[in-house]
């Protein structure tokens, strides 16, 4: 029961709108940052190397950059239209308001897949690390990982029920640790405390480019995964205190702590790992930074990136289900989705339904699916998802021109960024093709098979006339 | 019996706990409540009390 009695006569509700139980607004810059870099980290343990088996150690360093270009832009772009249209469901509310329903619906599905895939995909990787450690600590037998996939979703989620802020606040507490984890192992393992063990033009003599510049194009596929979920800060836009500064502030300081531990871990670990090795993510270096605080001869150091490494797959698969709650949530408050998933527990302020419902369909992906197939459809979802932000951003400057609506930040050079987005999205799209051409047709056939579905049945049932709430001006030219 | 036979055993307990708390909560916040109360959420409250107050 709640502590006060929200449906009490004298309580007039929350806001202006009506709303009686609404989404808790407590969080700060710092929530943001952890909700971005939280989801992101886990790309520097484990996943980025596939794109040195595509093309080698410089292919991976290219695609490095050339990604951190692609989501700088769309870091800056979110930026400035979350700060305007702050709330719940992201870039599904930015779609809804500024493109069209169909849009917004297809937009609202890619959030929520693309985050309910990955968080399946932590899960198993958590299952994984932790059978590591058993048998690091001499277990003999073969450890079953399913109780420790289950025990984490259900921990995670049973976290996000009970309150945003204690969630956001444990993913901001263990991002930290992962992150400072690995600026330690480039301090030690460079030379700049102690000796330095770096071999870099020993492991790459001869080795520059072994699959010329199509592997570079190749490498760009799993360059996103340095980067892939900086976009879900905007998901927090509801339950921020000051949407205008923390969510440009957040996201902002998110994308640059990423390019730095993105550089450095190529850095450390193409020093250490021979390419061959790196590039292998199965029977290779599945976790890179581990395998090289290994290489270092420290126990310190082993412990301390094991302890990052699990930290960073727990704070990703945290700030997804944070993420895809709040998608189809917001999806179900404006009756896109049935209007049930628009429920907020009147104590804890969560979207606890949406939470609830999307437990089992990670569960059913983490124990069921193979992971390799559950990252590509999270990275495809996730990529529909960056080519809508270019023409998102057009439209919104067009129709809402800087002096007509405030914005808490103006990203510069427009439209620069959204054109330099648009094109990195269709040289990923190729690269995609080349190594998952099946996996991509498939999926854009299933978007188009659901859009028809919304189009010609579910957009009846829409709230048409409340769902635009923004007390902006009439759109130019309407 | 093994520690990690042991830690699998509560990693199940543990798990079943987590989700039954949900669920009985679910289920008791549902029966509490009114549907118009757990769903009143409407988006854009802060901006329209912004609005509220130039005014």
């Amino acid at each position: 029961m709640a502590n006060t009695d929200i449906t009490s006569k004298e309580m007039d509700g929350m806001g202006p709108h009506g709303t009686v139980v609404g989404l808790l607004r407590v969080l700060g810059p710092a929530h943001v940052w952890a909700l971005g870099v939280g989801i992101v980290l886990v790309g520097e343990y484990m996943g980025w190397n596939f794109a040195v088996g595509k093309g080698g150690a410089y292919a991976a360093l290219i695609a490095c950059w050339f990604a951190g270009i692609l989501y700088t832009c769309v870091a800056m772009i979110d930026s400035e239209v979350t700060s305007t249209v702050a709330a719940a469901g992201g870039q599904y509310t930015q779609a809804k308001h500024i493109v069209g329903p169909l849009m917004a619906f297809n937009v609202g599905l890619y959030l929520t897949f693309a985050y309910t895939m990955l968080e399946a995909a932590n899960a198993i990787t958590a299952g994984y690390l932790i059978s590591v450690v058993a048998s690091m600590t001499g277990y003999a037998g073969e450890l079953d990982q399913r109780p420790f996939i289950i025990m984490v979703i259900m921990f995670l989620a049973w976290l996000n029920y009970r309150g945003v802020l204690a969630t956001l606040t444990f993913n901001l507490v263990i991002t930290a640790i992962a992150f400072v984890a690995i600026i330690v192992l480039f301090l030690s393992t460079s030379g700049i405390l102690g000796g330095g063990i770096m071999q870099h033009a020993a492991l790459m003599e001869g080795h520059e480019l072994p699959y010329g510049w199509i592997g570079v194009l190749a490498a760009m596929h799993f360059g996103l995964w340095y980067y892939l979920g900086i976009e879900g800060t905007t998901q927090a836009a509801e339950e921020v205190r000051s949407p205008a500064r923390a969510l440009p502030f957040g996201t902002l300081a998110g994308i640059m702590t990423l390019l730095i531990a993105a550089t450095l871990t190529w850095y450390v670990c193409s020093g250490i790992l021979p390419w061959e090795y790196l590039g292998d993510g199965v029977d290779g270096a599945v976790a890179p930074l581990f395998s090289a605080a290994q290489l270092s001869g420290s126990n310190a150091l082993v412990w301390l990136l094991g302890i990052g490494t699990l930290f960073a797959t727990l704070a990703s698969a945290n700030g997804c289900i944070n993420d895809a709650s709040r998608a189809w949530f917001a999806m179900g408050r404006d009756k896109y989705l049935p209007g049930w998933f628009g429920a907020v527990h009147p104590k804890y302020r969560t979207p606890y339904r949406s939470i609830i419902f999307l437990v089992p369909i990670a569960l059913i992906f983490a124990l069921g699916a193979p992971l390799d197939q559950v990252i590509t459809f999270s990275i495809l979802s996730g990529l529909l998802e960056y080519t809508f932000m270019p023409l998102n951003v057009i439209l919104f400057r067009k129709k809402w021109p800087l002096n007509s609506i405030k914005r808490g930040y103006e990203h510069p050079f427009h439209p620069l960024p959204a054109i330099v987005l648009l094109c990195l999205c269709g040289i990923t799209f190729f690269a995609v093709f080349l190594g998952y051409g099946t996996q991509l047709i498939a999926m854009i056939g299933f978007y188009i098979v659901v859009s028809l579905w919304f189009h010609f049945w579910r957009y009846r049932f829409v709230n048409r006339g409340t769902q635009f709430t923004m007390p902006w001006p009439k759109p130019q030219g309407y | 019996m093994e520690t990690w036979q042991l830690l699998e055993y509560a990693a199940w307990g543990v798990s079943a706990l987590l989700g039954l708390f949900m669920v009985i909560d679910w289920l008791k916040t549902d029966t509490t409540y009114s549907e118009d109360v757990l769903t009143s959420s409407r988006e854009g409250e802060l901006e329209a009390m912004t609005e509220e107050h130039k005014i």
